[in-house]
């Protein structure tokens, strides 16, 4: 590459030695929480990035393309926030599987760490502990201006000199400095010789030991492999206990040194920071938040606000998003529509009622996605999030949730799928699992249609009081049963969940900010990509599946069964679309997907239900409200869309002593069944997506839908 | 310097007498002189909650628990146990 450098601009007051350009690096954005890192990164990349997989853990991997001059290109990894070295949370841990592992495909090349100026001290001690690593490494300084408005004033020169790396002060809001950031990295870094914690003299032996044992570049990071060997993920069993030996010899007690390095790092910094940094206004100036904090964080008001903004939100997934779905399944109705004109055949209904189908079932929830991750990304972004779980905590900390909970728990009223994506923003593994394993119990808008249904069914329309509808009691008893179903899990599974990590809540309160929208832009969008790409495949596979199994029979039963539903016609005398939808049902018991509804006849006689409520339980697993849709074909009713041809068919629906099938005992068990089953196939895709596995997703099914199966059982008995 | 008050007997007595930053009162500072709990005092450490550091109570939420403190010159969130940990110099 023959390209011509830019001089350092005059703001960067670090000469480079030797400045020859590199192939294209791999950077690593490292920093505090809070730092400005993921606004950097996203000025860095732009819409360059993608999502991937850390292994083993839940914590997503965000990588993208930096183009850092015209011809170098440079990949830029986002690691997860993070105070120290020493990881207090699994997703933490990938840090130093990265970092500790030279062998590693994504070991960085250079370090971007990212601090916030008007919070330097905390910053540094991140940045000392990578120093000491001995990895390339640029320093970001970010938010000199809110450092200013404190009255801090940081000599970048000097603390340069102090630091021995270079020191870049960017502005991730706006952009500037980026540039000379680039410009930098383009450049061969050096280490820093500067060395801020030196290893202490009785244990250098045993560190120098595991130094050369493992042929490592540096006593630092030799002294990491002595703290934490039993949480890297690269190391053998052998290498485990080949450290875990020298560890037990020289009486090295893990906990003890941590503290003390800590102590001793903070010392130093803050000798550091006496020659380059200079405050001039001694007290805390977080007024305006403070100020602020008095109304958001009030007894009365704060509570009242928080469940506006959750009123606002809900209504958002619930009512706005309906739009733009109508919209996406219109559209996809008439492309289906469309293809059928063009051409005809079993491929073309594979094509269309399989995939497209499937297709639209995924693209159906990206309205929801968006508009649920806008609230959060804007509540995350000016800092409300935090005063969230300040209010909730104690609650929520009862149940084993955490006050973050809340958020998903009220989204999936509307639909678990985003719900589940949203506990994103809890950090303890243990309060995330819980949420993730308890929001599906929630009730849903798609179990809407079922519960007026069947309440539409049996229970009567009377009404207390003059106003008090007995059927809108009954649905909201449903909600209520739900929501109780899912506090009393997640209070279950604190007690079952067993976890080597401590959960505090000890964090940041950070200051309230203005959004930046490119974020906000920038995390939907990742949302979107990431439920389509990760969790879309699971569902178009289970939905090509179900299609297969309710239009394909064994042998040629489902052409026998067109025959006959045809030849009966003529003495049924019925209109033209109660005929379609007779034949449409014949052909539906014939399939696969009606022998496998009489295959579990005996397993669902206790709960009340025949082989065409089975049908309509494999059928609905695409999602809940096809169960309307599957019960109208089957019980042939042409015009499925409205409720209340629907009910007059249902209650003709005699069994087989001639009584009417859907007796009250019948359609409660149905209802119960609907409220705990995890019937959706989606929310099965996002769990895995967000789990990273099946081993969740499969837990989560067997549970709801025995705890669905129980309580169906019970009210049918207690009914009938 | 001594981090952990190691003896356990000790510990019961001091926990008594000493103030932590659980007893503080809106606006109240203190000097921090110990943390006792040794892992949670890892995480504390890193946040800056150093001993010699001063600290002041800062808001409770509205249900008393959790609280936040000023220390390091930025704003922290504990809980009232996780605050406990934290003594205070007499």
């Amino acid at each position: 590459m023959s390209e011509v450098l830019a001089p350092a601009p005059a703001s960067v007051p670090y000469s480079i030695s030797g400045s020859t350009p590199r192939k294209a690096a791999k950077i690593a954005l490292i920093g505090n929480p809070n730092s400005g890192k993921s606004s950097l990164f996203n000025h860095l990349t732009g819409l360059n990035q993608k999502v991937g997989n850390f292994p083993g853990v839940t914590v997503d991997k965000k990588t993208g393309v930096s183009q850092l001059t015209p011809n170098l290109k440079a990949q830029v990894i986002d690691l997860p926030g993070t105070y120290s070295l020493y990881p207090k949370s699994l997703d933490e841990k990938v840090i130093i599987d990265l970092l500790h592992d030279k062998k590693s495909s994504s070991y960085p090349d250079v370090l971007i760490i990212t601090a916030d100026a008007s919070n330097l001290k905390r910053n540094l001690l991140l940045f000392t502990q990578l120093a000491d690593l001995k990895i390339p490494a640029v320093l970001a300084l970010n938010m000199m201006d809110v450092a200013e408005k404190h009255g801090i004033k940081i000599d970048v020169a000097e603390l340069q000199q102090a630091l021995g790396v270079p020191v870049i002060p960017v502005n991730a809001r706006t952009g500037s400095g980026l540039a000379a950031l680039k410009i930098l990295l383009s450049q061969e870094l050096e280490v820093s010789e500067t060395t801020f914690f030196p290893i202490p003299e009785n244990l250098l032996v045993m560190v120098r030991q595991i130094r050369y044992y493992f042929e490592l570049s540096n006593d630092y990071l030799a002294w990491h492999y002595a703290h934490q060997y039993h949480k890297l993920s690269f190391l053998s069993e052998d290498d485990k206990a080949y450290i875990g030996e020298l560890v037990k010899k020289y009486d090295f007690h893990s906990n003890a040194q941590q503290a003390s390095e800590t102590v001793d790092r903070y010392t130093r910094i803050n000798g550091l920071l006496l020659d380059a940094m200079r405050v001039t206004k001694a007290e805390n100036n977080e007024q305006f938040s403070n100020k602020l904090d008095q109304i958001l964080t009030h007894k009365i008001f704060g509570y009242l606000i928080f469940f506006g903004v959750l009123f606002m939100m809900f209504q958002a997934i619930f009512a706005w998003a309906a739009y733009p779905m109508d919209l996406i399944d219109q559209g996809v109705a008439t492309i289906n529509a469309w293809v059928h004109t063009q051409a005809d055949g079993p491929l073309i209904d594979l094509l269309t009622d399989g995939v497209l189908a499937g297709l639209g079932g995924v693209l159906i929830f990206i309205p929801q996605i968006a508009l649920l991750f806008a609230f959060i990304a804007v509540l995350e972004e000016t800092g409300y999030m935090a005063r969230v779980t300040f209010l909730m905590d104690k609650i929520m900390r009862k149940f084993g949730l955490n006050g973050k909970s809340v958020v998903p728990l009220i989204s999936g009223v509307a639909c678990a799928v985003p719900a589940i994506m949203a506990t994103r923003t809890i950090d303890s593994w243990k309060d995330r699992m819980i949420t993730i394993f308890v929001t599906p119990l929630m009730s849903c808008s798609a179990r809407l249609p079922i519960y007026t249904v069947m309440i539409a069914l049996v229970v009567p329309e009377t009404y207390f009081l003059g106003f008090l509808s007995l059927q809108g009691l009954v649905l909201m008893g449903l909600y209520l049963i739900g929501f109780l179903a899912a506090i009393f899990s997640a209070a279950l599974l604190k007690w079952v969940l067993k976890t080597k990590e401590r959960s505090y809540f000890i964090m940041e309160f950070p200051t309230y900010k203005m959004p930046r929208w490119k974020n906000v832009g920038l995390t939907i969008v990742e949302k979107v990509k990431a439920f389509v790409f990760q969790a879309g495949k699971v569902i178009l596979a289970i939905s090509v599946i179900l299609w297969v199994l309710s239009s394909y029979g064994p042998g040629n039963a489902m052409q026998q069964a067109e025959e006959r539903a045809t030849s009966e016609l003529t003495s049924l005398h019925l209109n033209d679309a109660d005929a379609e939808a007779h034949i449409a049902g014949q052909k539906l018991e014939a399939s696969y997907a009606g022998q496998f509804g009489k295959f579990i006849e005996p397993a669902i006689r206790p709960l009340g239900y025949d082989w065409k409520v089975g049908i309509a339980l494999l059928t609905s697993f695409a999602a809940r409200e096809v169960f309307v849709g599957t019960i109208s074909t089957i019980y042939s009713v042409g015009d499925s869309e409205n409720i209340s041809t629907v009910k007059e068919k249902l209650m003709a629906e005699k069994d087989e002593f001639g009584q009417p099938f859907f007796t009250p005992a019948r359609a409660f068990s149905l209802l119960i069944f609907y409220v705990f089953a995890m019937q959706c196939m989606s929310t099965v895709a996002v769990v895995y997506r967000e789990t990273k596995g099946w081993k969740w997703p499969i837990l989560q099914m067997l549970y709801m839908t025995g705890l669905a199966y129980a309580s169906a059982f019970v009210v049918f008995r207690l009914f009938s | 310097m001594q981090l952990f008050i190691k003896s356990l007997n000790k510990k019961r007595k001091v926990q008594q007498e000493q103030k932590s930053v659980r007893d503080l009162k809106i606006g109240e500072k203190g000097v921090i002189c110990c943390l006792t709990d040794p892992e949670m005092s890892l995480k504390l450490l890193e946040m800056g909650c150093i001993p010699g550091e001063e600290v002041k109570l800062n808001s409770r939420a509205p249900l008393g628990d959790p609280i936040t403190i000023i220390v390091n010159d930025y704003t922290l969130s504990l809980r009232l146990d996780e605050a406990a940990t934290i003594k205070l110099k007499a």
